[in-house]
């Protein structure tokens, strides 16, 4: 046991899960994720690259994973919106890497180093288009060093680019945590193969026995782009995002004393933490509260929150933002009940207080708001 | 050196073709260079990567049987850098075109060069945006018309040769589509050549370039070219290089290269002799 950064989690995660290759730019507050890939992977013999821009550490990342490389970079808000043209380049190319974006507050260069959760749908649609979208979110240093192995997993079984969204303040506070030492490397060869490299195929790298076209191009299965090539690539992101969403292992909810609950918390990353002492406050003081918390953002859980919605009278949603996670909330619940936002983006914490007021403020048409008023 | 006419469909994608250039264009000379200097090189093409960025230059992957990264506007040297860095056992060769490199992706071309990637490089330069219709580039001279230039462009123009020697590049040449002999051989040069490798390729743009300057048809610009440069030997003085546009070899240095100088820092630090 002993203290750890979220963003030393991080790094610790990616080799762990075998990351071979990383691309990166400084940026406040998720240099440490940089500095310390610099000082773990070049004795491993693994790659580490600091580049000139955000734009080039993805594109150098995709690269990388074209090698055969277990590639991912790290960022913050400007670089994340730098970034956004190779999310877009990766999931047209089914190309597997991961994008850890420790969030800031925005727009532009806004709150540098401050805490935000306002790139929760920046990270879904950032890119221009379409596309299947993997999000995974922490709450805590384990489960930043967690979610970074499930990035890689997700990424190769998907195919596709997967972002791991942190705040300032998983990122920077320090835990108490058991973790393995990393294991030693492994550098892994592509195998041959002889199935076309797109669609529902396997990702073959350059080196496994056939040249392979890779273009952001629409393109059919074997990468090239010709007539219908643009029906190929519809298909391709079509059946990744169904079975993605087929999938009952990406999960995505963990539930905190929601036995009875008439009301529910919903929240994500640090809010949920000050949502589980908010929600202690209200069930000591006697009222039936209780919590969601979302560990994958996208693809939203949607089920969970439809079930949730047949539970409880309302769902408050504390973000670190005006307003972005309860837009797929208040879809997902269409009307089955109330749902608040309760949204700031001014670089501060919710305190628990806040959300106990927030709480106790709920519409007086279901009974918790009732009780609450008269409290 | 393969001759012209001679069979190069080892590594030419024949079934992608008719190309996409437009007739009269040389970047289908180029492409025919760099398949007859890796014809001549015997490399197997499935050891080789071309990766283009975008604009006209950036299709030259499709019509190679070699592998294909055909990347984003600008930045094909970045994920050109990633890849060579994860294996250095491939060869890398970089097609991109004068905006794609001086423009939008200015910022890795010197980087790249700065480093001394091993990485060749083959810059198609036409004086113009091809793809997007006519527009000035970087590399537009003053007084040329585009067609966001009618009047003749104000802006001085980049020299591509030039920036290169200064972001530190080891190799720097320049040659013409009119120099169809000489082209694959410097072409084969560069990527041979264990570190960050230039070749410019001054080309024609009938369509575009050629049209809004009344310089005729693909033959008339392929003497144009001809007549605005002039064999030059290295080192050559700043006056020579100011005075006109020489074409040849201006810098050819043997230089710590970047992934091997990478590959000896992760031996110093104790990984494996596989690392």
């Amino acid at each position: 046991m002993r203290l750890v950064m979220g963003n030393e989690a991080v790094a610790l995660g990616a080799l762990a899960a075998g990351c071979d290759f990383y691309a990166g730019y400084p940026i406040t507050p998720a240099s440490e994720i940089l500095e310390g890939m610099a000082h773990l992977l070049p004795p491993r013999g693994g790659v580490f690259l600091q580049m000139e821009d955000e734009l080039g550490a993805l594109a150098a990342v995709v690269g990388a994973a074209w090698g055969g490389a277990r590639a991912m970079t790290a960022t913050a808000g400007p670089g994340f919106s730098l970034m956004q043209e190779h999310i877009g380049y990766a999931a047209i190319t089914q190309t597997p890497c991961v994008v850890v974006d420790v969030q800031r507050g925005g727009p532009s260069t806004g709150l540098p180093t401050l805490p935000s959760q306002g790139d929760a749908m920046q990270a879904r649609w950032g890119t221009h288009g379409d596309r299947p979208a993997i999000v995974l979110t922490a709450a805590s240093v384990r489960e930043a060093y967690d979610a970074t192995i499930r990035a890689f997993a997700l990424a190769e079984q998907y195919r596709q680019p997967v972002v791991l969204l942190l705040d300032a303040v998983v990122a920077h506070m320090r835990e108490p945590v058991d973790l393995p030492p990393p294991p030693p490397p492994s550098r892994q060869r592509p195998r041959p193969s002889a199935e076309p490299p797109f669609g529902e195929h396997p990702f073959t790298p350059f080196g496994s026995g056939r040249a392979v076209v890779v273009t952001g191009l629409s393109h059919d299965d074997e990468g090239l782009p010709r007539t219908g090539s643009a029906r190929a690539s519809e298909r391709m992101l079509r059946a990744t995002e169904a079975r993605m969403a087929a999938d009952p292992a990406l999960g995505g909810l963990t539930s905190y004393r929601l036995d009875g609950a008439r009301l529910a918390v919903l929240s994500y990353g640090v809010t949920a933490r000050v949502a589980r002492a908010a929600i202690d406050a209200l069930r000591g003081a006697g009222q039936a509260v209780g919590g969601l918390e979302l560990t994958v953002l996208w693809p939203f859980p949607e089920q969970g929150v439809v079930d949730l919605a047949g539970q409880v009278d309302a769902i408050l949603v504390p973000e670190l933002n005006l307003g972005q996670m309860v837009l797929p909330v208040r879809a997902a619940v269409a009307g089955r009940c109330r749902v608040e936002s309760l949204g700031r983006a001014d670089g501060t914490l919710f305190q628990p207080d806040d959300l106990v007021a927030a709480v106790r403020a709920m519409p007086h048409d279901s009974p918790v708001g009732r009780e609450a008023r008269h409290a | 050196m393969p001759r012209i006419g001679e069979d190069l469909q080892r590594y030419l994608r024949t079934e992608m073709m008719p190309t996409v250039w437009c007739p009269g264009c040389g970047h289908g000379n180029i492409a025919r260079a760099i398949a007859a200097a890796l014809e001549h090189l015997a490399y197997d093409p499935e050891r080789v990567v071309l990766v283009g960025g975008i604009g006209c230059s950036g299709r030259t992957p499709f019509y190679f049987r070699t592998n294909a990264l055909h990347t984003t506007h600008g930045r094909a040297l970045a994920f050109a850098t990633g890849l060579k860095l994860a294996r250095p056992d491939l060869k890398v060769v970089v097609v991109t075109g004068d905006g794609d490199a001086l423009a939008i992706g200015g910022n890795h071309f010197i980087h790249a060069a700065r480093r001394n990637l091993d990485v060749a490089v083959v810059l198609y330069n036409n004086s113009i945006y091809g793809m997007t219709g006519g527009q000035q580039a970087p590399t537009t001279p003053v007084g040329a018309r585009s067609t966001t230039s009618l009047s003749g462009a104000i802006e001085p123009a980049f020299d591509a040769v030039e920036l290169a020697m200064a972001a530190g590049a080891s190799y720097v040449a320049r040659t013409t589509t009119f120099d169809v002999q000489e082209m694959p051989l410097l072409i084969a040069d560069a990527i041979e050549h264990p570190g960050f490798a230039l070749v410019e390729v001054l080309t024609q743009c009938p369509t575009y370039y050629g049209r809004l300057n009344r310089l005729g048809e693909a033959p008339e610009m392929l003497l144009w070219e001809r007549d605005q440069t002039e064999p030059a030997q290295a080192p050559i003085t700043r006056e020579e290089m100011a005075a006109g546009r020489p074409i040849g070899v201006f810098r050819r240095e043997v230089r710590p290269e970047f992934t091997r100088s990478y590959a000896a820092l992760c031996e110093r630090l104790g990984a494996g002799a596989d690392g």
